[in-house]
């Protein structure tokens, strides 16, 4: 019996249009608009200003705290301004526009594509290199690396988990990477192995990539401590906690870290970051990103620069098609719907994903029937009708012991109501007020 | 701008099922115990689906149009089941007033006073049912014999109706059951009652068929059964000259048209499979409890009316395991 995580759970249509494709190298743009917040934590400070060149791989704006990251130069050229820049929703926050003039790189950089699998450095010195590249989790929670791979003083961390499970619909940048850089992602993970100190590191694949389970689990043998977890396919296994209670069995007790059973999770796509910073001393600046949709000419994987507009991604991939409502920056579960195209690729961007006008909207809500739905597939055992309903009536005590901050927002309760119930819309409403009130009491 | 795209929140997809398409399952899974009642009851037992039906519908989009002046929700097909319970739960011949007085008490008093479809606390068709056996007792026990019975008789009492005349009367379980239907017919569905309750095969179909599409679950309805079978068990291991077999009470009145259909209806049941073991136990037990020592022979449609109304309480009770533990 394959292995998952045991409550919840729900089967959306897979529709990996995109799984036979192989990464492309996207064309450089002429302008890249880059966001100096691209991570969870504080926004980083810009170095540069207008008029400065800059060359690929250049820091150009710096961390500004532990919980922060470094943003760096996806191209060479000019910065034509240090100004406000549209992000994905339309709000004005600080970015910096490079007009790109040739291709040129930091020299430090390794640009062969010779796989590198020795490294000579301690621990703290590849979490110095990841935090220097300004890695953050690629699976969209952009989350920075280095933070993670600390512990907290009194904690001790046993294991590394690597997420393959891609469980969102549609994407599939983790399969293309696992496919074509396997050596790497092995690299990756030894590296992160030894910057947290540990001897083991579980890979998570789930069975609808068979291809990519048989090739990591191959090229694995060559590496002392990494196993590939076979799980049985099922979202959102990609979650932290999904994803360790699939392939250890452990719970992650609630409101605590994975590190609290002695876990860190990181992704396929950041550990094949993680490659490339220590090994190649590349910095964070370009991902594979998933174009795709049902009506998109041709669904693919592209290689971007950090800051290319999603526009460019789309005409790349055969053009906006005519029956375009809406456009998701991720996947269909948890991505975010964005206003417009000229929206830049940030760190986190795992895919672009064009839904038609007929399934761009949502239909019309009825009265909750208690058909108890949202209850059996809700992955964290919470009961989402109730909680819509406190939430609803602004009953936030009763929210908060019904525990709706256990809620990772996975969005399988509202996906299942048979009502068309917006759930996930009030959860979030509750948990952000409850949040408010658990912040106010601890000061 | 020309070319506007849609923002909305995550989950950008939604899976397949609607309200409409779990409410036509049931009244597929309805079909075949219809199917058999017109077998043995003959066209009368449709005459009095079709007017139930119609009552039903009929009221709950009138109430909704002038009364509620909200739009009306009949396609849903909620109203739809609850005429078609109505009519499985009453006897084949009875007059067409008083299906519509029923219709009328199951969607106005059961489904509508309480806010309509999601917020009735009670079972809108047992309402019916129940205020029709309190208020004309003699029409609702007077139940039509199968056709393919030898009885010359208008009327026949049901198998549980025999078996409590007959031990009121003193007669051990050995002389009755004579007189009791075959286990065949038992099984099949050949004996009086009411109209959709009397084919326990029929009825398992349907049940099959709902839990495959997965329109219930299997706690409630084995609960339920399982908890009659054991209490009835135990006392027929007592004295089997006093009380009939556990068997007998699972294939006679309305254990498995309640079990089934009416206990497992989703907006009346608890949430949690714990809780609705909890609510089916309850249910068997006070079904029993009625059949072995109440007047009437037959509680199951009180045992669930009773059961309903602790259903808010479960549903606050009895909460699914946390992922994470206890905090």
């Amino acid at each position: 019996m394959l292995k998952t995580f045991k409550k919840g759970g729900i089967h959306p249509p897979e529709n990996k249009l995109s799984a036979g494709n192989p990464i492309q190298e996207m064309e450089l743009p002429k302008v890249v608009y880059i966001p100096v917040s691209q991570h969870i934590g504080a926004p980083s400070t810009p170095l540069v200003k207008k008029g400065d060149k800059v060359k690929a791989g250049q820091l150009i704006s710096k961390s500004s705290g532990f919980v922060s990251a470094n943003i760096h130069s996806s191209v060479s050229g000019t910065v034509a301004k240090v100004d406000t820049i549209p992000d994905s929703f339309g709000y004005p926050k600080q970015g910096i526009v490079i007009n790109v003039e040739g291709d040129e790189w930091e020299e430090t950089i390794d640009r062969s594509p010779d796989l590198v699998r020795e490294c000579s450095l301690t621990g703290p010195e590849i979490v110095q290199k990841i935090q220097d590249a300004g890695i953050v989790g690629m699976g969209g929670a952009t989350f920075p690396t280095h933070v993670k791979l600390v512990p907290p003083r009194g904690m001790k961390a046993e294991m590394l988990l690597i997420n393959g499970s891609e469980c969102e619909p549609y994407l599939t940048s983790d399969h293309r990477l696992m496919l074509e850089k396997t050596e790497e992602v092995l690299v990756g993970t030894t590296l992160l192995m030894r910057a947290m100190g540990v001897e083991k590191a579980l890979i998570g694949i789930e069975n609808n990539k068979p291809d990519a389970i048989s090739l990591m689990k191959e090229k694995a043998r060559g590496y002392k401590g990494i196993e590939v977890v076979p799980l049985k396919g099922k979202y959102p296994q990609g979650g932290e906690k999904q994803l360790i209670n699939a392939a250890t069995g452990r719970e992650v007790p609630s409101g605590a870290l994975p590190i609290s059973v002695g876990c860190v999770v990181s992704n396929v796509g950041s550990a094949f970051a993680v490659y490339e910073a220590v090994q190649k001393n590349k910095p964070l600046f370009e991902r594979v990103v998933t174009v795709t949709g049902k009506s998109l000419e041709k669904p693919c994987n592209l290689k971007a620069r950090i800051g290319t507009q999603v526009a460019e991604l789309v005409a790349f991939a055969g053009g906006l098609p005519e029956d375009t409502g809406k456009v998701i920056s991720g996947g269909p579960m948890m991505g975010k719907a964005v206003a417009s195209l000229e929206v830049p690729v940030t760190k986190g961007t795992s895919g672009v994903l064009i839904m038609p006008e007929k399934e761009a909207g949502r239909g019309e809500h009825l009265v909750c029937i208690r058909c108890s739905r949202c209850v059996s597939v809700c992955p964290m055992g919470l009961e989402p009708y109730l909680l819509m309903t406190l939430a609803e009536k602004k009953i936030f005590d009763r929210l908060e012991t019904e525990r709706v901050m256990d809620c990772i927002e996975c969005g399988s309760c509202s996906y299942t109501c048979p009502s068309n119930r917006p759930l996930l819309d009030y959860i979030r409403f509750g948990k952000a007020n409850v949040g408010a009130i658990i912040r106010a009491r601890k000061n | 701008m020309s070319n506007l795209l849609t923002v909305s929140p995550s989950p950008h997809v939604h899976a397949s099922d609607t309200v409409q398409k779990i409410m036509y399952r049931v009244i597929i899974a309805l079909i075949p115990a219809l199917i058999w009642s017109v077998v043995v009851f003959g066209w009368d037992a449709l005459r009095v689906t079709l007017i139930a039906v119609i009552a039903s519908v009929g009221f709950e989009y009138l109430a909704q149009k002038y009364i509620m002046k909200v739009r009306p929700s009949v396609t849903d097909g909620s109203a739809l089941i609850t005429g078609l319970l109505l009519a499985f739960n009453v006897p084949a011949n009875l007059p067409w007033w008083i299906i519509i007085l029923g219709a009328l008490a199951a969607v106005g008093i059961g489904k509508l006073s309480f806010g309509g479809l999601g917020t009735n606390i009670f079972n809108p068709a047992l309402v019916g049912r129940v205020f029709l056996l309190i208020s004309f007792p003699v029409q609702m026990t007077s139940y039509p014999v199968p056709r393919m019975s030898d009885v010359d008789a208008v009327t026949a009492a049901t198998p549980l109706g025999l078996l409590k005349e007959g031990l009121m009367n003193g007669q051990p379980v050995s002389e009755l059951l004579g007189q009791l239907p075959t286990a065949t017919d038992l099984l099949i569905g050949n004996m009086g009652g009411s109209l959709g309750e009397i084919s326990a095969l029929m009825l398992i179909i349907g049940g099959l068929y709902m839990l495959l599409r997965k329109v219930i679950t299997w706690h409630t309805p084995v609960a339920v059964l399982g908890s009659m079978f054991v209490m009835a068990g135990a006392f027929w291991l007592v004295n089997p000259e006093m009380y009939m077999e556990p068997a007998y009470h699972l294939l006679t009145g309305g254990a498995m048209l309640g079990a089934i259909f009416m206990a497992t209806d989703m907006v009346t049941s608890p949430m949690t499979g714990k809780g609705q073991i909890i609510y089916g136990v309850g249910i068997g037990v006070i079904t029993m409890s009625i059949r072995l020592f109440g007047a009437y022979p037959e509680g199951i449609s009180f045992a669930i009316l009773i059961m309903n109304a602790f259903t808010p309480l479960i549903n606050n009770t009895v909460k699914p395991k946390r992922f994470g533990g206890k905090k």
